[in-house]
C-alpha cells in the first residue's frame, strides 16, 4: 500500500451510512516537545455512530496519543477531533459529557469500595441520588459483581477491575465508549465477557473505539478497523475488506482422489489456468486422499472452489478434502508494518 | 442524534457545579470515614511542640513567662499552613505517578483547573480543622488560651489565608516535583519552612539577626503566624494586619498561578 490512507468525504459518508459520525479526526498532528517525529502525523478518519471501531498498531505507533486527543488528556499540535459532534479541543468539558474512557490499567479509586467508584463517577456527571443509585446497581449485576459492591476494590481481581471499569465507565450513558487494550492481562473467560459486553453496548446504539494488540478479536469484534503506525494511518476498511486486499494470501486446499488414471501434471495446469489462481503446488500430507494440492489464489479462495472442482471432475477426479484459507488481519499487519521488534 | 453540520445543541451543558460538589463530597466522604486517623497524623507534631517548648520549657525556667503566648499563635498557624500543604502535594504526586486515581475526576465534566481549585479548597478546610482543634489542645497543655472576641475575624481570615497559601504551595510542589524526589524534596522544603516562618519567635524581634529575618519575610507562613499572633497576643510587636493580608493574598495569587499550571501540565499532554 503506498502512501497514508485518509477518510475522504466520500467514504465518510459511505461508512457513517448517514447516521452522523460519533467520532471525527481530521488532520490530527501531535508532536511531543523534545522529539524529533510527530507522534500523530496526519491522522483522518471517521466513525459512525454505533460502530465498533478497532484502532490497531505496534506499540508507539501513535494509537494511545490519538485515543488522548480524543479523551481530552492530549492537547493535539494541529488538526481536529470531534467526539459525539463536540469539538474536544475548543469545548472539552462538553466532551468529557458524552465520551467514557476504559484505560489499559485500572485507575479505580481505592479510598472507595466498588459501588462508591459508581456513585461518585455518576456524581461527578451530574446524576441525580436516585438516578445514580439504580444504574450502579443494575450496572453491579449486569457485570456479575452484585454481591462484591461493598468489597474494596484493592481486593478485585484483574478481571473483575476490569469489569468494574466498565461499569463505572457507562454510568453517566456515554455515547462514546473508548477502551485501551481492553483485554491485556485478562484470562479467557474475562476477554470474551469483554467482548461480549461490546457488542451489547453496539446493539444499544453506544459507538465503541477500541485499541488493541489481538488481531483475532479485533478482526471478529469490528466493524471496521484502522491499522496506524510511525504516527499515520496506513489502512482503513472492514477487517473482510482489508484480508481481501492481501494478494496471493488466500489459499485453497483440495484433497483428490484420483480412481482412474488421471494425467496429474495436466491437472495441475488446468487448475493453474483458472482466474485468479496464481500459482498451483502438491503439498505433503496423511494418505487419506491421493493427491494434495495448494491453490494460492488472488481472490477470495471460496471464489475458486466451483471452478476448481469442475476442473477436477472433468479430469475424473474426486473431490475429497476441502480446506478456505483465508489471510488473517494479521497477515495484513504484519505487511503494512513490517517485522522489526518494537 | 448527532451529525456532522449541527452536532453541538443536541449535546447538553454539564452542569459544572455538580461536578465540582461531587469532586468535594467525595474527598468530604473519603476524610470523614478516617478523621481520627486523619488528626492524629496532622495534630501530634504541633502537639508535642507546644508541650516541650510551650510546658516543659517553660516549668523548667529555661523560657520567659508568656513565651507560650508567642509560641501557641505561631504554631496554629503552622499547623494550617502545614496540613493544607501536605494534603495537596502527597495525593498528587501519588496520584499523577503511580495510582493515577485522579484520571476519572480529571475526566468529569468540568474545566481542569477546578479540579485544582477542588484540591485546594479541600486541603484549606483540613487545614482549617486541624488549625481549630489546636484551640483546645492549646487550653489543656497550656492551660490558658488568650483569645478575645474582638480578635477572632482577623485570627480566623489569617488562618484562611495561611492555609490557602499552603494548599496552594502544595498544589506547586505536588505538580511540579516527580513521585521520586518527593522525599527529597519534603525534607529540604519542610524543615526550612517550620523553622524560618515565625512560628516560635516574632519577626519583630529579629532586629539583631537582620539576615534571618530577610529570609523569614520570604516565607509566606510568616505573615500567618505573624497576623494570628498579633491579635492572640498584642503585648508582643506583629508586623502590621494589612501588611501581612496584602503579603498572604500576593502569595496565593502567585502560587495558585503557578500551581495550576503545573497542574494543566500534568493533566494533559
Amino acid at each position: 500500500m503506498t502512501g497514508p490512507a485518509t477518510d475522504s468525504p466520500a467514504t465518510t459518508a459511505a461508512a457513517t451510512g448517514g447516521r452522523g459520525s460519533a467520532v471525527e479526526v481530521r488532520d490530527l498532528v501531535k508532536r511531543y516537545p523534545k522529539r524529533p517525529d510527530n507522534a500523530v502525523d496526519g491522522v483522518g478518519f471517521a466513525v459512525a455512530t454505533g460502530e465498533i471501531f478497532g484502532l490497531l498498531g505496534p506499540n508507539g505507533a501513535g494509537k494511545t496519543t490519538t485515543i488522548g486527543v480524543l479523551t481530552t488528556r492530549v492537547a493535539p499540535t494541529s488538526g481536529q477531533a470531534l467526539v459525539g459532534g463536540v469539538d474536544v479541543v475548543r469545548d472539552p468539558v462538553r466532551a468529557r459529557s458524552v465520551l467514557a474512557v476504559v484505560p489499559q490499567r485500572p485507575n479505580l479509586d481505592r479510598s472507595l469500595d466498588a459501588r462508591q467508584n459508581l456513585l461518585f463517577h455518576a456524581a461527578y456527571h451530574g446524576m441525580g441520588r436516585a438516578e445514580r443509585a439504580r444504574r450502579a446497581d443494575e450496572l453491579l449485576e449486569r457485570m456479575g459483581l452484585a454481591d462484591r459492591g461493598r468489597d474494596k476494590v484493592d481486593g478485585y481481581s484483574g478481571g473483575m477491575a476490569q469489569r468494574l471499569l466498565i461499569a463505572r465507565a457507562l454510568m453517566h450513558r456515554p455515547t462514546v465508549l473508548f477502551l485501551d487494550e481492553p483485554s491485556t492481562g485478562l484470562d479467557p473467560q474475562a476477554r470474551l465477557f469483554v467482548w461480549d459486553e461490546v457488542r451489547a453496548l453496539r446493539e444499544a446504539g453506544t459507538t465503541v473505539v477500541v485499541t488493541t494488540h489481538d488481531m483475532e478479536e479485533a478482526a471478529q469484534i469490528s466493524d471496521r478497523v484502522g491499522i496506524m503506525d510511525h504516527g499515520r494511518l496506513l489502512a482503513l476498511d472492514t477487517p473482510g475488506a482489508l484480508t481481501r486486499a492481501m494478494p496471493g494470501e488466500a489459499t485453497l486446499d483440495l484433497g483428490v482422489d484420483l480412481p482412474g488414471r488421471v494425467d496429474r501434471g495436466e491437472l495441475l495446469t488446468a487448475l493453474g489456468d483458472l482466474d485468479g489462481v496464481r500459482r498451483v503446488e502438491e503439498v505433503a500430507g496423511e494418505a487419506e486422499v491421493d493427491l494434495r494440492l495448494r491453490l494460492y489464489v488472488d481472490t477470495a479462495a471460496a471464489r475458486v472452489l466451483g471452478p476448481a472442482a469442475e476442473v477436477v471432475e472433468r479430469a475424473g477426479g474426486r473431490l475429497g478434502t476441502v480446506a478456505l484459507g483465508e489471510p488473517t488481519l494479521e497477515d495484513v499487519f504484519i505487511s503494512l508494518t513490517g517485522r522489526e521488534l518494537r | 442524534m448527532s451529525t456532522a453540520g449541527a452536532p453541538v445543541a443536541s449535546v447538553p451543558a454539564p452542569s459544572t457545579r455538580a461536578a465540582f460538589l461531587g469532586l468535594l463530597t467525595r474527598d468530604v466522604f473519603v476524610t470523614g470515614r478516617e478523621l481520627g486517623s486523619f488528626l492524629a497524623q496532622v495534630l501530634l507534631q504541633p502537639i508535642f511542640l507546644l508541650f516541650v517548648f510551650g510546658r516543659v520549657l517553660g516549668d523548667l525556667g529555661y523560657v520567659q513567662g508568656d513565651f507560650d503566648q508567642v509560641l501557641l499563635p505561631g504554631v496554629i498557624a503552622f499547623t494550617g499552613f502545614l496540613t493544607a500543604l501536605q494534603n495537596t502535594a502527597l495525593p498528587l504526586v501519588i496520584d499523577f505517578s503511580y495510582t493515577k486515581e485522579i484520571e476519572d475526576r480529571l475526566l468529569a465534566p468540568l474545566p481542569t483547573s477546578l479540579v485544582a481549585v477542588e484540591k485546594i479548597v479541600f486541603a484549606t478546610a483540613r487545614g482549617l480543622v486541624a488549625a481549630v482543634a489546636m484551640f483546645p489542645l492549646g487550653v489543656l497543655i497550656l492551660g490558658s488560651v488568650s483569645l478575645t472576641w474582638s480578635a477572632v475575624p482577623l485570627v480566623a481570615l489569617g488562618l484562611l489565608l495561611g492555609c490557602l497559601v499552603g494548599a496552594a504551595l502544595g498544589l506547586v510542589l505536588g505538580t511540579l516535583v516527580t513521585a521520586s524526589k518527593i522525599n527529597v524534596v519534603f525534607a529540604v522544603v519542610l524543615t526550612p519552612l517550620l523553622f524560618t516562618g515565625s512560628t516560635q519567635f516574632p519577626w519583630t524581634r529579629l532586629d539583631g539577626l537582620r539576615w534571618f529575618q530577610v529570609v523569614c519575610a520570604a516565607n509566606p507562613l510568616t505573615y500567618a503566624s505573624e497576623l494570628v499572633r498579633g491579635q492572640m497576643a498584642p503585648q508582643v510587636e506583629a508586623i502590621p494586619s494589612w501588611v501581612c493580608v496584602a503579603a498572604l493574598v500576593g502569595f496565593l495569587v502567585l502560587l495558585v498561578a503557578v500551581g495550576i499550571r503545573g497542574f494543566g501540565r500534568r493533566a494533559v499532554d
